[in-house]
């Protein structure tokens, strides 16, 4: 196996930059690796080798003609198949979608082939990003690296497992109640839900409207924040972009220093039930490490935090049930019952019980109930209440600290089919990640050890408020110093070989 | 639902025990470049589905951003309507199915319409009338559906329905008035007035072309009736997409009528949707309304709120043109015509083509006479509005000087429009080209006369012995030999002297 699946997106980077390695080489490493693992994994929708090594030979060409690279080209990424690509079906792993070939790249889908990175693939996930292990998905679960036997978290496990599983450096996310932060952390890798409308949603499918957030993956937070600064930044084509520049993460990450920042730990996510003891003892180390590296660690309370997981199963079901009514079979994807004596209504009632499975079909329900006249202020408009509630919370809490932080996840990676049956069970698994997406501000998770009942990671969330994703990898990268040094090396080396 | 054999009242008995209470909804396609989510193209008539990209397809991940231009328009109209501009408003989705829908949902506003609480005064048999503005706001366009095969060109017993998405995403604006009371027999003229009044306004601010044939103008009546003396209103009907003046007037006429007849047989009112039909003069069922469809409404999360900044608002106040009725005040009374005449021109949109042949020099009453007589004559020819001639308001000012100045008399001035609306160039290439000019050349005149007396000496002789009025005779073989270019008046003066009689 090629040495070049160990090296960090940076320094892939660089050797491509200088002539050390060719992209054609990285990519073809990462294709040979994508066709050992996948067969464990199931990361991957869609393998595109050949479009892959057609942008790596463009990539190499251009360093031909001496063109200056960025610091990203040639270095492969994992797209989620829940962004539109020209080249490559996307389908958010819903049957609804199958086949279907969208005419138009999604702004970050533009803004990776832009920074020259190179699209080996689209990756698995939840059915149109609902879900919270990628059992949801219509084609096939996606296994967890450390132990075949465990989901690798959702929705975006797919590429978490693929960055996991050294298939990839990089990979694409999007985060809408936890769907990059909460794989990150139960696959041992580095996940960011970057601020909301600091990451283009033009071109991703939408789950969740008001919610949905682009990010990235990578094993380590420089990779990291070179992904989220190669595709992040205002869009015109998203009103809900912010028209501001991308915080320094880059920078941030190289500086992880925390000495003199405060950080806050929510006093609502280790006191409450339902968390596993392992995950608390390692969540607790790192406090105990970041004073340790010179930051001032104080207790914070949000109580409405304790409100965050009804409201954000009022909101998400909301826009879900109105994005998805578009999914007709009138213009594109599944048509089922057309046999030319059913009525349009009829097709499309029949195409829709068929192309969506039972987890998006309970969402539509759920939102399609709580929009419902008569129903609107008790669900939506209370729910709305509740996130007006949970973002003074949050700034209530930044007045008095740089950043905070809690585990990730209350759990680690649990075993494939032990909650699918479980709605509710399932849910929980957000429950520390969703007060951020219903305030729309940056956070960020990180590994910090292995629980000891299971072995399996733990992640460390590190929440900054809007615009201020530049501190998630600041404090990020320094644990990740501090804690690579007490380990001899990131934590995925003790990750079975696959 | 509808009862098969309805028996109408006559319109004058349901007026007198019948109050109308009306409601007008009329959507107005804003006239921008480009729709109002995307920068499609809006240009009408274009082949179908030619006009869309992936927004006003709603493929999935595309996203709306609204059109800056359509805001202002809005602004414009609910400022024209003396209405409320909202401080901070947002779209929401209306939520249904429906295939010309993309996105199964449209983008429209809801509780929170950019402008609100407004008033517009028509005028009706010289009484005015205040309508009440309930709401302007802003929403996109559906697509177009055509159902092929069935008897009524609905979708319910069609074979199949096509859909052109050209459509969708055209910015619209809704206008709904506030309930119209205390009208009474005058209501259906109420109802045609306002609708004139309103399409006259979106002309003047230049938003929309305001055509109701094309759709874009399209009205909603809602009907009710209450007996005379009453307190609480009937149940109302709403008939859908009114696409002329006559059509509103008429609908409402024949709503009271149909109402009225139901109501005195001991029937009651379903409310629902009808549809017109344009032959008979009489509405018939759509869907009933009695279950509510619910819209699900809630806020456009892909959309940030608007908040008119308050001094562009008063800018565009500031810069509103003259009312349209004013304007018509105005021009009545420089150009010295009688109500009716200002209707007919009004009727007839040849209002702003008569007050732009004015501005380019020609005297109103001959403007108008062009206008209103000749070209209106070829406009219905070819089915087409004035304005659509391909004839220039400066063109037909100077076909008029050509005229005072004798150069042409008005039979040449009917060849030189045509040859204008031929496209043989401007007025004065087509008298050159066509060779139009009158034979104003005395001596060419003079022996044309000569000619015309030798030939016809017997006429010539009774006009010599006092019978003048012979000499019409005469003129008109000097017209036919200058193939009618000869001023004839001049004509006959010639012929008069020569034969030494004094006219």
């Amino acid at each position: 196996m090629s040495e070049l699946i160990r090296k960090t997106a940076a320094e892939l980077g660089r050797m491509v930059a200088s002539g050390e390695v060719s992209a054609v080489e990285v990519t073809q490493a990462h294709l040979d690796r994508i066709a050992e693992v996948e067969p464990k994994i199931d990361a991957f929708l869609h393998v595109a080798a050949e479009a892959a090594l057609e942008q790596a030979r463009a990539v190499d060409e251009r360093r031909a003609k001496g063109e200056r690279l960025g610091p990203l080209a040639g270095v492969p990424v994992a797209h989620k198949d829940i962004f539109t690509t020209v080249d490559m079906p996307t389908t958010a792993a819903s049957k609804i979608l199958e086949g279907w070939r969208p005419p138009y790249d999604a702004t970050v889908t533009r803004r990776l082939r832009e920074a020259g990175l190179v699209i080996v693939g689209k990756t698995n996930l939840d059915e149109f990003a609902m879900g919270s292990s990628t059992e949801n998905s219509a084609y096939k679960p996606t296994r967890n690296p450390w132990d075949l036997t465990r989901v690798p978290g959702g929705s975006s496990g797919g590429s978490a497992a693929a960055v996991a599983a050294y298939a990839v450096p990089l990979a694409t996310g999007t985060d809408t109640g936890g769907s990059i932060r909460q794989p990150a952390a139960v696959t041992g890798i580095v996940g960011t839900k970057p601020t909301y409308g600091g990451s283009s949603r033009y071109g991703l499918i939408a789950f969740a409207s008001s919610l949905d957030t682009p990010g990235p993956f990578a094993r380590n937070v420089l990779d990291a924040a070179l992904l989220h600064e190669a595709f992040s930044g205002h869009d015109p084509l998203d009103s809900t972009s912010i028209n501001a520049p991308v915080p320094p993460v880059v920078e941030a990450a190289r500086q992880a220093d925390v000495s003199g920042m405060r950080v806050g730990v929510i006093k609502e996510f280790v006191e409450g039930e339902g968390y596993q003891r392992g995950v608390l003892r390692r969540f607790t180390e790192a406090v105990e490490l970041l004073e340790s590296l010179g930051a001032k660690t104080i207790e914070i309370s949000c109580p409405s935090f304790a409100y965050a997981l009804p409201a954000y199963y009022l909101i998400a079901p909301s826009e879900c049930s109105s994005n998805l009514a578009r999914f007709d079979a009138m213009r594109y994807g599944l048509r089922v019952g057309d046999d030319g004596t059913r009525s349009a209504e009829e097709v499309m009632a029949l195409t829709r019980a068929a192309g969506f499975g039972p987890e998006v079909k309970r969402r539509i329900m759920l939102g399609t109930y709580a929009l419902s006249s008569g129903y609107y202020d008790a669900y939506y408009g209370s729910a709305q209440k509740v996130r007006t509630l949970i973002a003074r919370d949050f700034e209530a809490a930044f007045q008095q600290v740089d950043v905070l932080v809690s585990p990730t996840t209350p759990t680690t990676a649990f075993k494939l089919g032990e909650r699918v049956d479980d709605p509710m069970a399932m849910y929980l698994a957000d429950l520390c990640t969703i007060p951020s997406n219903l305030a729309g501000n940056a956070a960020i998770s990180v590994p910090c050890g292995l629980a000891e009942e299971d072995n399996l990671p733990v992640g460390l969330q590190i929440i900054a408020p809007v615009l201020g994703d530049d501190r998630c990898y600041r404090v990020g990268a320094a644990v990740e110093k501090a804690l690579e040094d007490r380990w001899g090396g990131p934590l995925l080396k003790e990750a079975p070989s696959l | 639902m509808s009862t098969p054999t309805e028996t109408l009242m006559p319109f004058d008995e349901a007026m007198e025990r019948y109050e109308p209470v009306l409601g007008l909804e009329t959507h107005v396609e804003l006239g921008t470049a480009s729709k109002m989510f995307c920068g499609c193209p809006t240009t009408f008539g274009a082949p179908p589905n030619t006009q869309v990209c992936p927004v006003c397809l709603g493929l999935p991940g595309s996203l709306p951003v609204a059109n800056a231009k359509a805001i202002e328009s809005t602004i414009r109209i609910g400022l024209a309507l003396n209405c409320s501009i909202a401080e901070w408003c947002r779209f929401a989705r209306k939520n249904y199915f429906y295939p010309d829908m993309p996105k199964n949902f449209q983008i429209s506003q809801y509780d929170e319409p950019l402008c609100y609480d407004g008033y517009i005064d028509v005028e009706v048999d010289g009484e005015t009338v205040r309508i009440g503005i309930e709401r302007v706001h802003l929403e996109e366009d559906t697509g177009k559906s055509t159902h092929v095969g069935g008897a009524t060109g609905r979708i319910h017993g069609a074979d199949y329905s096509t859909v052109d998405y050209n459509r969708a995403g055209i910015p619209l604006v809704e206008i709904v008035t506030k309930p119209i009371t205390g009208t009474g027999r005058l209501a259906p003229q109420v109802a045609r007035a306002y609708v004139a009044e309103l399409r006259d306004l979106m002309r003047a601010l230049g938003v929309s072309d305001v055509r109701m044939e094309q759709g874009s103008l399209r009205c909603d009546v809602n009907v009710s009736l209450m007996p005379r003396g009453g307190t609480e209103w009937g149940t109302r009907t709403e008939t859908k997409n009114l696409n002329s003046l006559r059509s509103v007037e008429r609908a409402v006429r024949h709503e009271i009528e149909r109402q009225a007849g139901i109501l005195d047989a001991g029937g009651r009112i379903i409310q629902e949707t009808r549809h017109f039909h344009e032959d008979t003069g009489t509405t018939t069922s759509g869907r009933s309304k009695e279950e509510a469809q619910d819209y699900r409404y809630f806020p456009e999360p892909d959309l940030v709120p608007i908040a008119p900044d308050r001094e562009w608002v008063e800018k565009l106040r500031a810069e509103l043109p003259e009312p349209p009725s004013v304007r018509r005040r105005r021009l009545q009374a420089e150009w010295g015509v009688s109500d009716h005449d200002m209707a007919a021109m009004r009727n007839a949109d040849a209002i702003d083509l008569v007050e732009a042949t004015v501005k380019a020099g020609a005297p109103p009453a001959d403007a108008r006479k062009w206008w209103m007589g000749e070209l209106a004559r070829r406009a219905n020819e070819s089915g087409k509005a004035l304005a659509e001639l391909p004839i220039t308001p400066e063109q037909v000012a100077r076909v008029c000087e050509l005229v005072a100045s004798g150069q042409l008399n008005d039979k040449l001035a009917r060849q030189v429009l045509e040859g204008v609306l031929a496209g043989e160039g401007t007025p004065d290439e087509v008298v050159e080209r066509r060779g139009l000019r009158i034979v104003s050349d005395e001596g060419e005149l003079a022996a044309i006369v000569d000619q015309v007396i030798a030939e016809n000496a017997e006429v010539a002789e009774k006009v010599r012995n006092g019978k003048i009025a012979a000499a019409g005779a005469l003129v008109g073989g000097v017209m036919k030999a200058t193939k009618g270019k000869a001023d004839a008046a001049r004509a006959r003066q010639l012929i008069l002297e020569k034969l030494g009689v004094s006219g």
